[in-house]
């Protein structure tokens, strides 16, 4: 891993008429990096992507994407970023090998069939190379996807929501193989959804209504939220988590499986609050914040925020 | 009851947002209604025809007057030998030439009923079918006011003179020579745009479009990618009409074929240019429709394939003059017809490159390459 920045830009702005998408988002990701892009439905994350691979013009910003400019220099981007799209695009009237293989003549890959050969095969596609994409199942179209945005060696990939809904073995190969290619020194801008994803970013970016709210490791995120998180199990969650919202200190009380999280930026007054509730049958004892916690609580936020 | 109504309110919150279409659907027919309402005319007039006078009697000076003063003929040029007149009627120049023989006027007032020769252009009989049926009574009142009193025995009952009228090229005014020929840049004409037209609003609508720019590529790789296989397409089909013209109709192919191909080469090229170029422009598959057939019926009505050409108003010549199909039909009629070589096709075929290389760069100045 180097020190050398795959993605370095400043002040990235996108405006869609009177709505501002991207807010003057800064983001540096290093190289061999895999940065975890997070954010609520309609953040702006796909705009963000869209412009550092010149799919946008971006109103306001600049910088460098591996060391071009992201506004003049985006043919030479396109080159060698592999961008995979939130909604597939790929040509459903082409089968998977005809799809790979047009992918691989547009960038001009150095031995074309092999390349595609190998592609279908780590895919695990073999039998079924010649099926159209379009008969393809939801998280098969997503394989493909992927595939076809790796043939031709890119140093960064921006990778836009690229494992909804693939199953979890599949996600568990998705993800070792790309912890193996950064170690490789490629760079992954990885826009998710999934807690579990998240937390096998080397990095963190965490966006609301276009704007970044933080940014780092898991634990410097979820530090940085001063959390503090009481469990409890019991009977009836529901009701008592209905008694606890709204209480001061509170900020958000959400069930997790057979438990409920409590948590609050204040760790006194939220102890306070819980006070009257921990009699048996409940059991309470304080956890770690973890990110779901960190993240429900930035919504939150964001969503109290814009309506006052 | 409910649902439709929904739906109904739906579609029609739609279409009033999409603001190209509905001004399409406003628009198209408006114009069309203006454009061809007037435009078409069966009954052409003022056809351009030219003269070889060999006669330096008065009774020659007469019938020319006579002839240019009727509605139907304009002299466009005077000749002086057979074989300009040839080649004036192989270029499409004149519709006509009329040639009046040496000795005309003395022979006429000695009642020797001399000949007038009129050869006339009838790749399209409908073009020259009324201002030959009108030639004879023109001729006849044009020499009415020359054979009065003791002449008048001249006029006689079978007319002063021998009108004799030679239909070139289509002598037996077969329609089918005239429409068969045009068939072919009809066709080509309508698949080739339509095609390519929605080559690319189909990528846009289908959410490729995002893949494709997304990958190092300029312009013109794009759009010419998508012309090329077309051409293959326009092949098979100029193939087949030219099977069916031969076998199924009998037109004649006097000309050279090879020839012939190579011009449709340069003529589908031009459709395929209108087509991507349509694609750029227009934001869903529904408008690239809109706007072929909006550049298809002024190709088939304007062109001279369904009405002669010069039947129609000065103006409506000129858009004529602009499409591709114009030309190609003259060029089709004139090899497969006339004869026509390289020599007589040439400006015609300048003219349809000339065509297809504005519509490919406005294709390729109106590509976007973002998204936005
Ligand atoms: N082409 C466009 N025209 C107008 N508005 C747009 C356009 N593209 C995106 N937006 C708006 O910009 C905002 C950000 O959208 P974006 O797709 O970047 O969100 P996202 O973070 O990717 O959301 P999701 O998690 O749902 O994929 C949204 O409010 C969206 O409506
Ligand atoms: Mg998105």
């Amino acid at each position: 891993m180097s020190d050398a920045l795959a993605i370095d830009v400043r002040g990235m702005t996108k405006r869609f008429g009177r709505l501002t998408a991207v807010d003057h988002i800064d983001l540096q990701v290093r190289a061999g990096e895999i940065c975890g892009f997070l954010g609520p439905n309609g953040s702006g994350k796909t705009t963000f992507i869209r412009m550092l691979c010149g799919l946008l013009r971006p109103d306001d910003g600049q910088g460098t994407c591996l060391g071009e400019n992201v506004i003049t220099g985006s043919e030479e981007i396109k080159r060698q970023v592999g961008y995979m799209t939130q909604r597939f695009s790929f040509w459903e009237d082409l089968s998977i090998v005809e799809n790979l293989d047009f992918v691989a003549r547009m960038y001009s890959v150095k031995n074309r069939r092999e390349a595609v050969r190998s592609s279908i095969e780590r895919l695990g596609l073999g039998e079924r190379q010649k099926q159209l994409a379009g008969q393809l199942s939801g998280g098969w179209k997503q394989r493909l996807a992927l595939a076809a945005c790796m043939i031709h060696d890119p140093k960064l990939l921006l990778l836009d929501e690229p494992t909804a809904g693939v199953d979890p073995k599949a996600r568990r190969d998705f993800w070792e193989e790309i912890h193996r290619l950064a170690a490789e020194g490629l760079t992954f801008l990885i826009a998710t959804h999934y807690m579990d994803e998240a937390e096998r970013c080397h990095r963190l970016a965490y966006i609301a209504k276009g704007k970044l709210l933080t940014h780092g490791t898991v634990s410097e995120v979820i530090a940085e939220a001063h959390l503090t998180t009481w469990s409890v199990s019991g009977p009836d969650l529901l009701a008592l988590s209905d008694q606890l919202q709204g209480r001061p200190g509170v900020q958000q009380a959400v069930a997790f499986g057979n438990a409920l999280h409590v948590s609050g930026g204040d760790a006194a007054a939220l102890e306070q609050a819980i006070q009257p509730f921990r009699t048996s049958p409940h059991e309470w004892r304080q956890v770690e914040s973890g990110l779901e916690d960190v993240f429900i609580h930035l919504m939150d936020e964001t969503h109290h925020n814009a309506l006052e | 009851m409910a649902r439709l109504w929904a739906v109904v309110v739906k579609e029609f919150l739609q279409v009033r947002r999409d603001r190209m279409t509905f001004a399409m659907i406003l628009g198209i027919p408006l114009i069309q209604l203006i454009l061809f309402g007037f435009a078409i005319n069966s009954d052409p007039k003022h056809l351009p025809a030219a003269i070889l006078l060999a006669d330096d009697g008065p009774q020659g000076r007469t019938l020319l007057y006579g002839i240019q003063n009727s509605s139907y003929f304009d002299f466009t040029r005077a000749l002086r030998t057979e074989l300009e007149a040839r080649q004036a009627l192989a270029r499409g120049e004149v519709q006509f030439v009329i040639s009046i023989p040496e000795n005309f006027s003395r022979e006429l007032l000695r009642g020797k009923q001399p000949s007038v020769l009129v050869e006339a252009d009838a790749t399209d009989p409908s073009a020259t079918g009324q201002a030959i049926a009108s030639l004879r009574s023109l001729l006849d009142s044009s020499l009415q006011n020359d054979l009065k009193g003791p002449l008048s025995f001249l006029a006689g009952t079978e007319g002063p003179v021998d009108l004799r009228i030679h239909p070139l090229y289509n002598p037996d005014a077969i329609t089918q020579y005239n429409i068969v020929p045009g068939l072919m840049g009809v066709v080509l004409t309508m698949e080739m745009v339509m095609i390519t037209g929605l080559a690319m609003t189909r990528e846009r609508e289908r959410g490729t479009m995002e893949n494709l720019l997304s990958m190092p590529t300029r312009p013109v790789e794009v759009l010419m990618g998508k012309i090329i296989p077309y051409v293959l397409l326009g092949y098979v089909q100029v193939t087949l009409i030219l099977i069916a013209a031969r076998f199924l109709f009998h037109v004649p192919m006097v000309g050279n074929i090879i020839l012939l191909l190579l011009v449709a080469l340069i003529f589908i090229a031009a459709n395929l240019a209108m087509g991507v170029t349509i694609s750029t422009v227009a934001k869903n598959q529904l408008q690239a429709m809109q706007m072929a057939f909006f550049f298809f019926l002024p190709s088939i009505l304007l062109s001279g394939f369904m009405f002669p050409f010069r039947g129609m108003p000065h103006w409506a010549q000129m858009i004529g003059e602009i499409l591709p199909l114009t030309h190609f039909l003259r060029i089709v009629r004139g090899i497969l017809l006339k004869g026509n070589g390289v020599k007589e096709v040439s400006l015609q075929v300048w003219q349809i490159a000339l065509f297809a290389t504005i519509a490919l760069s406005i294709g390729i100045k109106r590509y976007r390459r973002t998204l936005d």
